[in-house]
């Protein structure tokens, strides 16, 4: 009976939730003139035009090409930084060991918006304006600590006595740490690349200001087309599906480390 | 308190079982008398977590029924069982005091607070937690924290058994005989039935009436310590029980005697009827090493040559070799083993004779 | 349990601490630099003191905004913590419920920012949006880019819709973690299901609750793009959040000064509801005077 009505209640959350995304979808498939001239639930005269356009157009596609290449160097970045020095809070006491920690947070919640003008003038001074790398960096400032905080937690729940029992049987640091260290915490390593991979692909205000042409996202991409062009709802509806795509592939290929993540209590 | 019946039970995890491994628990019958404390022993995976929940009504067996004195209770919920459990590792309701936690039990049931009072203060003296009530539970060390678990289940009146899943796991070495014997005052002053599970035979021998040895999903042999030590039905028992664990030599009938590597060693008279009644394939003769004389004068006599002496402190153990068997001898702490000695002597009425892994006499 | 103690581990840490002090040091220097100058042009700049501190915190509007922002940043509190719990619970532990579950829940976490305000204007708007038409067709007229409270109930929908769901995957995280042998004891208890819930579930997921209630509130103060897409900070001011007008401020009417000085004030402020909160959760329910983990 309550496991009905669960049931129930969890079905309708999830339609709720996917509403708005079938609504863009369905959108997408129609024409803008279909669009305004009807209302309709299923698309009656389905069409591909918007996302031909998307795919033939380099002004559109080049955006998609920029925000995962600046989003890969990102989550490469903030794994490849945050592994050691999660390892080092997780297994050592040291001087000022604390405050770092507490430091690193602090800037998880520092508001983006501060950060705005500072960083244009300091990635202009190294001419860094428009690449890849410069909103890779950026987007660093809130990724790196929220990656150092949950791989801490995961290797926390590893045992010291592994660490203790592979430097007895003579292995180096490194060894230890790529052979044995990172596949035990696999896991974490799947969910924090897939948060990192989430908070630089779902970020629009940095991205946006450090690029112009070369490195611009595809969300900046719409914001503009968007007033460019009057409106098109058919063409921003394809272009808003195709940026739900990169995202869903990720959570495809993490799906299995995120339940495994998320069954050791940690995120 | 209850007598508690296990009537044909047989599990399985799979939906539709089809060969024997799919079974983690075999078809078995058991009856377990009112105030007894009996232990079920087994490596891990041997089936009996399994059969401890389905006592307390968390797996529902496939076949079979489970009766507390005449009652069925297969299709009732654990909370509707009357049973306590304690867990491996201490379970308490983190945000409670010690007395809360108590108390829950009871005020879930709707106690009037009046008896909970006395309940809990009796209960806390009992388990010398008088001290701790107004502490927050979490505070408290392991092993108070598994008595909380325990005093839990004593609180409520009308609980039929007490089941303990490994519930010395993470005590402390030095409290863990301490906890034990606060167990076993209790099971003397209240004679509850208590079940208690664990792959520690020490625990199992030094805690329980009678134990059940399980292996495979099968319950070999429930006996009191004493049958399993000299008497186990099984090879397997043999082996698990005793440290070091039965010795078992390959031999063959021949008259009245057992032939292990051209020696002969002479069977009792209700030895050979029994097996004569048991045809075999292969037949062993099982002897414990603390039933080998290397010194002895009487028995029959066994020729070996010495291996291995292991001093443990308060005994030794020595490996010697029977031909191409091996055999383990336990011997006194003050005994010098000279590693010249070729013979050993066994105790005549402790020989025992197994058919295909299963006891003859 | 106590961690080895050994400064080498700082080498360990460098990395980390370089590439986040460029990103967050210099670029704080630039703005206390700022927040203390009247800025002309290049090379023409007066030093000015507090002068846009108190220019800043004597302004109305800004006032206004602030307290839209705490409503709001409270409003998503309120609801989004209890709907994820209570979605966490109805989720399933095993099959193939889980990983179905999981990757829909991550769905709205994974869509750009902008596009999520995209999304809701499609959605909501009268002439094309299945909602807004929907309303509008039981009678009540519905219009989020001219009416204020339509407006804020479009906003507030969109984020519950939005964020509910990290709420959910760090609260169903939490509860995956409870051994089983809790819920066994608390049925031998004769726990009810809300006892259970009260006296295991809910203290269990105490460090999960906590990481959900800081992200939502920090990320809720500093929202940005989503409305901005959706309503512009409209109609009127009536969603112009803390985020909004600074950078209406700061890029609209290049007002630096006073941008950097609002900039530093904003950041205390999440800093401070921050710590706020985190030593309110860790003491919470444990009855504790001063907290410890």
């Amino acid at each position: 009976m309550t496991l009905r009505k669960r049931h129930i209640g969890l079905l309708i959350y999830f339609g709720v939730l996917l509403l708005p995304i079938y609504w863009m979808l369905n959108m997408s498939l129609r024409t803008n003139a279909d669009i305004l001239g009807g209302f309709a639930f299923v698309p009656t005269d389905p069409t591909l035009d918007n996302y031909l356009k998307i795919f033939t157009d380099p002004s559109w596609y080049s955006g998609y090409i920029n925000s995962i290449i600046y989003v890969s160097i990102n989550t490469v970045i903030s794994l490849s930084v945050a592994l050691p020095a999660a390892y080092a809070f997780s297994r050592y006491r040291f001087f000022g060991d604390k405050h770092m920690f507490f430091w690193l947070l602090t800037n998880r919640m520092a508001p983006p918006a501060v950060f705005l003008l500072p960083f244009f003038q300091l990635y202009s001074t190294f001419g860094l304006i428009d690449t890849h790398i410069a909103v890779a960096i950026s987007h660093c400032l809130f990724n790196v600590p929220l990656a150092v905080w949950i791989l801490e937690g995961f290797m926390s729940g590893v045992p010291r006595e592994i660490d203790e029992m592979a430097y007895m049987d003579g292995y180096s640091f490194p060894r230890f740490f790529g052979t044995i260290f990172v596949p035990l915490i696999r896991s974490g390593i799947g969910v924090t690349a897939f948060f990192c991979f989430m908070f630089s692909w779902v970020e629009l205000l940095l991205a946006r200001t450090l690029t112009t042409t070369d490195a611009k996202p595809i969300a900046a991409t719409m914001t503009r087309t968007v007033s460019a062009t009057g409106l098109d709802w058919g063409l921003l509806a394809a272009a808003g599906v195709l940026t739900i795509v990169p995202g869903a592939l990720v959570i495809w290929f993490v799906r299995n480390h995120m339940a495994k993540g998320f069954a050791l209590g940690r995120v | 308190m209850a007598r508690i019946h296990l009537d044909g039970i047989a599990h399985s995890y799979s939906p539709s079982p089809e060969s024997d491994p799919d079974w983690a628990l075999k078809a078995l019958d058991q009856v377990w008398e009112h105030g007894g404390a009996y232990a079920l022993l087994g490596p891990s995976g041997c089936g009996k977590t399994t059969l401890l929940n389905v006592i307390s009504g968390l797996v529902t067996p496939t076949q079979g029924r489970v009766l507390f004195d005449e009652t069925d209770v297969t299709g009732l919920a654990t909370e509707q069982r009357n049973i306590a459990q304690v867990f491996q590792f201490p379970v308490i309701y983190d945000t409670m005091t010690v007395a809360e936690n108590l108390a829950f039990p009871l005020r879930n049931r709707s106690v009037d607070e009046g008896t909970v009072k006395t309940r809990v203060a009796e209960v806390a003296e009992l388990l010398d937690l008088s001290g701790d009530l107004n502490k927050r539970a979490r505070r408290l060390t392991a092993d108070a924290k598994q008595k909380i678990s325990l005093g839990r289940g004593l609180v409520r009146s009308d609980v039929a058994a007490i089941l303990f899943d490994e519930p010395l796991t993470v005590i402390d070495p030095h409290l863990k005989w301490q906890l034990r014997r606060k167990l076993k005052q209790i099971h003397e002053r209240f004679k509850l039935t208590l079940v208690y599970v664990t792959h520690d035979q020490n625990e199992a021998l030094t805690f329980a009436d009678r134990v059940a040895v399980m292996q495979g999903g099968r319950i070999l042999q429930v006996g009191t310590p004493q049958e399993l030590f000299e008497a186990p039905v099984h090879r397997y028992v043999g082996f698990f029980i005793g440290s070091p664990g039965m010795n078992f030599l390959p031999c063959a009938l021949d008259g009245g005697d057992a032939v292990v590597q051209g020696q002969r060693v002479p069977l009792g008279p209700d030895v050979l009827a029994a097996a004569a009644k048991r045809p075999a394939q292969a037949y062993e003769l099982g002897v414990r090493p603390e039933f080998i004389t290397l010194d002895g004068e009487t028995g029959p006599r066994l020729d070996i040559s010495v291996g291995k002496v292991e001093d443990l402190g308060n005994f030794k153990i020595v490996t010697a070799s029977v031909g191409e068997h091996r055999l383990k001898i336990k011997a006194p702490e003050h005994q010098s083993v000279a590693p010249d000695i070729a013979a050993v002597r066994l105790r005549p009425d402790m020989v025992r004779l197994y058919a295909d892994g299963e006891l003859v006499g | 349990m106590d961690k080895w103690q050994d400064n080498r581990a700082w080498f360990m840490v460098l990395p980390v601490f370089a590439i986040v002090a460029i990103s967050a040091i210099i670029p704080l220097m630039t703005v206390v630099n700022y927040s203390v100058q009247d800025i002309f042009g290049p090379g023409q700049r007066v030093f000015v003191g507090t002068e846009w501190f108190k220019e800043v915190l004597t302004n109305s509007r800004l006032h206004d905004a602030f307290i839209r922002q705490l409503i709001f940043s409270t409003l998503v509190l309120v609801i989004e913590i209890p709907l994820g719990v209570l979605v966490a619970l109805a989720l399933p532990k095993r099959g193939w419920g889980v990983p179905v579950s999981l990757v829909l829940l991550a769905l709205p976490l994974l869509i750009p920012w902008n596009v999520i305000g995209t999304i809701w204007i499609i959605f909501t708007r009268p002439d094309i949006g299945l909602f807004g038409a929907a309303i509008n067709g039981l009678g009540i007229s519905f219009d989020h880019t001219a009416n204020p409270l339509d407006a804020w109930v479009t906003v507030m929908l969109m984020e519950v819709w939005h964020w509910t769901p990290l709420v959910v995957l760090l609260a169903y995280a939490g509860l995956r973690a409870i051994p089983e042998a809790y819920f066994q004891a608390a049925r031998i208890d004769g726990a009810s299901a809300w006892a259970t819930f009260r006296y295991i579930q809910l203290p269990k997921m105490r460090g999960v609750l906590t990481i959900a209630v800081l992200l939502r509130f920090m990320d809720s103060f500093l929202i940005y793009a989503e409305p901005f897409v959706l309503t512009g900070g409209g109609p009127g001011n009536a969603t112009t959040f803390l985020s909004i007008h600074l950078v209406k401020m700061a890029v609209g009417q290049f007002d630096l000064g006073p941008a950097a000085a609002f900039s530093l004030i904003y950041f205390l402020i999440v800093l401070l509801f921050s710590w706020l909160f985190y030593q309110a959760l860790q003491n919470v329910g444990t009855g504790d005077k001063g907290g410890g983990r």
